[in-house]
């Protein structure tokens, strides 16, 4: 095979992985949206705020350390214990199930019926705010995540693939990283569809985004369930902070990749999460296949950013619910 | 709206009416906010506590206290201007905005009110021409320099010749980023190496097509121009596709702990510029007693030392010494911006003033004219330690090739002062 | 009591639709202008023209030409950033291909070449709505920062992709570059800002604007009952960048003098307007000024309260600056959906009532 071709396949490769990650975070916009209605710009700063959250209780940072000291002149930063990566990813969850009800007790509640473009710039608010919490809570310099998530090459698959060309072809580049990532987000989707083909909340919160005024009818608790999602997308949005921390360390930029998110979901479709899947390998493969063949010989590379967002928007105009989206009816 | 502007006003004018004290004035535009906050707060807490240092140690510079005002920009440019606005009321001697839109920004606006600049190894590096810019300094070195004593030290390390080697940078799709290019170009030219250009667009967080392409294509060597979560990615990624880390070179904002510590042991043996030395120096010892443990360091105290923080006390030390050189011309402990200009054209910085300072070697020797702006552009290349958790000098301070830059700072400045109308001249 | 509409009786249709039908809201805007026109520029200092009044005109007209696309027309958009930059490279190539042309007219050519591209974006928009419309817009966004920033023919080939405005003089007076007066900054602001507002406020209230706001309300009624759509929506874009583009140039030439395009026209600019008008009110003129009043003084405030009275650390009194920012922001949305512009129409009609409420 020649050495283009084989190129190009590790291209794609790289992009169904770069895929995974946008999927990653574009799968919480979907939970959201699906059963509220509420286009969630702040899933990427809860990512951070995850992460940030992760780090600090496994450090045994004091949240607020450097605000109470400002304040008070005291002088302390750590609680002096170090706590167990199971039990502070636990811990997190527990905060984000927090962070879930109040944001729907103190936010969306007071917000049901709005229109949308309220709600959505409710969540803009929701995103600065966020951010600014997480950075009096946990401080502003960039922390790693100590996880112990394999970085580097993952060697076998380039010694079993080396073969396939000559003897300058080193085999295909694969992240182990990104290889965990696949594999946590096969888990996480799973675990999801399981639970809301399985579980009297997961077919609650299907029939509240299927109709709210029918669930509310049998006396579904719209309240309790739009918690839920929020937690799961809490969730989902730590899983999200883990795998970027883990390539660039938690930082203020974490909260950016909501913007890496958009194009797949609009390319997937608002509301199914085989579509943010499927537009996460869309967009990853497009991108990465667009700067290897167009954009880095032709146009001076760096296409990553609006190619996304064109290959999105011209799929669109053919499709305008997006490739799972549903096909919305308007009556007058 | 008109009521709340009014009591804005008068909020703000009664502010602004407290300024006129007889202090040096230091404004400090710090960013411990937004996306760059770990690379702005070291450098802000060294600049801090060098001057509050001074203060405690020897009552201010000449006898006249250090007022810092410090201004967070969180690195945008429009809060930039906002806080020279506010501040330059207050008899500012220098400004250091520490971004170069906001330099951009500042360098006519300061011009015009005769407030000198001074941009360390960033902003206009043609501002290295004194005669144009005759407020603006960049001493002791710019990003021209930089990428030329990067090809200096790969020259040293390849016995004299870069022919036919292959050389890659990999940079911030901006302004900053894109500076180093015409110098390489040139050097390729004259060293025979093949140049080549990576871009990465801003913030950086995705640079998997970048680096298959450096795996792909194997430079000898690649030099990075990058800031913020774009290094920490970029070092990742190399140490992913196990690229050679002492092959791996970034210039001296691509260069400090922060950048390193998030791949861990992956980074060992990293390479970056440095326009300054780091390491114990008995001034560190001093800011840590006096300032810090005396409860009026700037930060939390956890940078002293640090790459960033040393540099910010170095230019710390450049701004106090060329006001002592101002005093000492003018004959005057309170001056003013304008005397302040003329002491930072008059600044001669020795080995033995930085060994009398408490900082031995923390930078070239280097002097300052009116023709020359510039400094002596020389800068060191430092490795990571990733066990001892520091960077060590590798190399002495080694000297751009003057030659190349300097036509180019030359046609650089003669454009900008076509474009501006100015005459070049000395004040 | 204060807002007295007894004994303002109207004998033509002319007087019955001015554009201020109640005699004391005209005195008062005539008070407003007055006091804009002919006090403040012989107050106004640095501080006070770069800080806070010029940003404030120029996000004013940037958030009128927003409030017109989303506001009046319904179409989300988040590439103002993108638009603003146009305008500004565009100001910037007409200013240095043609030296001897007046500034003031290279701004408006500057919003009309926005008023192309803007239409040529807004194309999508007859196939795709709501938020898929919104996030399409960033497409227009990231790619127009991208091409400034790559294709150095827009910055002439400058050796750090800054773009730098020469200077320009109108009547004599420097109105770009270094030795501008802030008086001069200021006024030339204010002139585009009122004719802005004066053709955005007449606009709206015609033919274009109420086909505008039929989109808006319901499109397939506005269809049926013979509302064009594509004329509304292309008009509505065009408009719109045309705004955006003045206020793009402006920021460039008058305010800043010298910009990056990543820098200062990134998503983070087409956020910002979309907060004014948000704040102030959809679908009113006066809501954009209120908004960006708003928006531009509030990190002002903040920090003067905060470093200054205070003495807080500044790193703290930024974040909490994006506390308290997304917090009125929730807060608003929660109490008052339509804004301060909304507040404002309620306190009026509260004046009228005063002191009989019922």
């Amino acid at each position: 095979m020649s050495a283009d071709f084989l190129y190009g396949i590790e291209v794609v490769i790289n992009g169904l992985m770069a895929g995974v990650l946008y999927a990653l975070v574009a799968l919480g916009f979907v939970l959201i949206y699906k059963a509220s209605g509420i286009f969630n710009f702040a899933q990427g700063v809860m990512a951070l705020f995850a992460a940030l959250t992760l780090v600090g209780i496994m450090d045994g940072q004091i949240p607020f350390a450097h605000l109470i000291n400002s304040i008070f002149g005291t002088e302390f930063h750590h609680f002096g214990w170090e706590v167990p990566a199971l039990l502070a990813i636990a811990l997190t969850v527990v905060v984000m199930v927090i962070f879930a009800w109040l944001v729907q007790r103190y936010v969306f509640r007071h917000l049901v019926g709005q229109e949308p473009i309220i709600l959505f710039m409710a969540t803009i608010g929701l995103a600065y705010f966020l951010e600014g919490v997480g950075d009096l809570m946990w401080g502003s310099e960039i922390k790693t995540i100590a996880l112990g998530l394999p970085q580097g090459n993952a060697r076998w698959f380039e010694d079993i693939t080396s073969t396939l060309g000559d003897d300058s072809f080193f085999g295909f580049f694969v992240r182990k990283l990104d290889i965990v990532a696949a594999l946590v987000a096969i888990v996480l989707v799973t675990a999801l569809i399981c639970f809301a083909q399985y579980t009297k909340q997961g077919r609650a919160m299907r029939a509240v985004a299927d109709d709210h005024q029918a669930a509310l009818s049998v006396g579904i608790s719209l309240n309790f369930i739009w918690v839920l999602v929020w937690s799961l997308a809490g969730i989902v949005a730590l899983v999200a902070g883990i795998m970027w921390g883990a390539k660039s360390g938690v930082q203020f930029s974490l909260s950016l990749i909501a913007l890496k998110a958009l194009p797949v979901l609009m390319l997937g479709g608002f509301t199914s999460i085989p579509g943010a899947i499927i537009g996460g390998l869309i967009i990853g493969v497009g991108e990465q296949l667009f700067e290897y063949t167009i954009g880095g010989p032709f146009l001076g590379g760096a296409t990553e950013n609006w190619f996304a967002y064109m290959l999105a928007l011209l799929f669109l105009v053919f499709r305008p619910q997006g490739l799972f989206g549903e096909k919305i009816i308007e009556r007058v | 709206m008109t009521l709340k502007t009014l009591g804005a006003l008068a909020l703000t004018a009664t502010i602004g009416a407290t300024a006129a004290m007889a202090d040096l004035v230091i404004p400090d535009l710090s960013y411990r906010s937004g996306a760059y906050a770990a690379g702005g707060t070291p450098f802000s807490d060294g600049y801090q506590d060098y001057f509050n240092l001074l203060n405690a140690r020897d009552g201010g510079i000449g006898g006249e206290a250090i007022r810092i005002v410090e201004c967070e920009t969180g690195y945008n440019t429009e809060v930039g201007v906002e806080c020279y606005e506010s501040t330059k009321g207050e008899g500012a001697l220098v400004y250091q905005p520490l971004s170069t839109g906001i330099t951009y920004q500042l360098i006519p606006r300061a011009t015009a009110d005769g407030i000198p600049i001074h941009t360390m190894g960033y902003g206009r590096t043609s501002a290295a021409d004194g005669e144009t810019f005759n407020w603006v300094f960049n001493y002791p070195a710019n990003y021209w320099d930089a990428a030329s004593v990067m090809v200096n030290y790969l020259l040293g390390q390849n016995g004299g010749s870069l022919e036919g080697k292959d050389i890659t940078l990999l940079f911030h799709n901006s302004a900053y980023g894109k500076e180093p290019i015409a110098t390489l170009n040139a050097l390729a030219e004259l060293h025979g190496f093949n140049f080549s250009e990576l871009a990465v667009d801003h913030p950086g967080q995705e640079q998997t097509a970048q680096w298959l392409q450096i795996r792909r294509e194997r430079p000898d060597y690649v030099l990075m121009w990058g800031w913020g979560v774009m290094n920490q990615v970029a070092i990742q990624e190399a140490a992913n596709i196990s690229y050679p880390m002492d092959q791996f070179i970034g210039n001296w904002w691509a260069g400090a702990e922060h950048d390193v510590t998030p791949a861990g042991a992956a980074a060992n043996g990293y390479l970056s510029l440095n326009m300054n030395r780091i390491g114990d120096m008995p001034v560190l010892a001093e800011m840590q007693s006096m300032v810090v443990d005396a409860g009026n360091g700037a930060g939390d105290g956890s940078n002293v030392g640090s790459v960033l923080y040393v540099r910010g006390m170095y230019a710390a030390m450049l701004a106090a010494e060329a006001i002592a050189k101002a005093q000492e011309i003018h004959g005057v402990a309170d001056i003013t911006p304008a005397m302040m200009r003329d002491g930072m054209e008059a600044l001669e910085i020795t080995n033995a003033r930085m060994e009398e300072l408490g900082m031995p070697l923390v930078g070239p020797e280097f002097s300052v004219s009116c023709q020359d702006h510039g400094g002596s552009g020389m800068g060191i290349v430092q490795q990571w330690d990733a066990a001892a958790g520091a960077f060590v000098a590798l190399t002495d301070y080694i000297a751009p090739d003057d030659s190349v830059t300097g036509p180019l700072i030359t046609a650089d400045a003669a454009a900008f002062a076509a474009e501006n109308n100015i005459t070049p001249g000395c004040l | 009591m204060f807002y007295r509409e007894a004994g303002d009786f109207k004998t033509s249709y002319k007087a019955d639709n001015q554009t201020f039908p109640i005699a004391f809201d005209r005195y008062r805007y005539w008070a407003i202008l007055a006091f804009a026109y002919l006090v403040i520029p012989f107050l106004i200092n640095d501080y006070w023209a770069n800080a806070i009044l010029v940003p404030f005109l120029i996000y004013a007209i940037a958030a009128i030409g927003l409030n017109i696309l989303t506001g009046y027309c319904g179409q989300v958009s988040l590439g103002t950033g993108g638009f603003m930059a146009v305008g500004a490279y565009s100001c910037y190539k007409l200013m240095t291909s043609f030296p001897d042309v007046s500034i003031l007219i290279h701004v408006i050519l500057a919003g009309g070449i926005t008023a192309i591209v803007g239409a040529a974006f807004g194309l999508p928009s007859l196939r795709i709505k709501g938020f898929y419309l919104a996030v399409a817009t960033l497409a227009a966004q990231f790619f127009l920062v991208w091409l400034f920033n790559k294709v150095s023919w827009f910055y002439n080939y400058s050796a750090s992709g800054q773009i730098s405005a020469p200077e320009r003089l109108v009547f004599g007076a420097a109105v770009t570059g270094p030795n501008t007066e802030p008086w001069v900054q200021y006024m030339v602001c204010l002139v585009f800002v009122t004719i802005c507002a004066i053709i955005a406020r007449n606009l709206t209230r015609g033919t274009l604007g109420r086909s505008w706001m039929a989109i808006r309300d319901m499109d397939i009624a506005a269809e049926i009952i013979g509302v064009n759509p594509l004329k509304a929506k292309l008009t509505a874009f065009a408009v719109s960048s045309f705004f955006i583009g003045i206020s793009g140039a402006l920021f460039f030439s008058v305010y800043l003098g010298a910009v990056e395009v990543g820098d200062a026209f990134g998503i983070q600019k087409s956020f910002l307007v979309l907060f004014m008008i948000i704040l102030g009110g959809l679908g009113s003129i006066f809501g954009s000024f209120a908004g960006a009043a708003f928006l531009v003084l509030l990190p002002v405030l903040l920090k003067v309260v905060g470093v200054d009275l205070l003495g807080w650390p500044t790193d703290l009194v930024s974040h909490l600056r994006l506390v308290i920012i997304g917090a009125l922001i929730m807060f608003f949305l929660i109490k008052e959906p339509h804004g301060l512009a909304q507040l404002w129409r309620l306190a009026k009609e509260k004046l009228r009532l005063w002191p009989f409420p019922y």
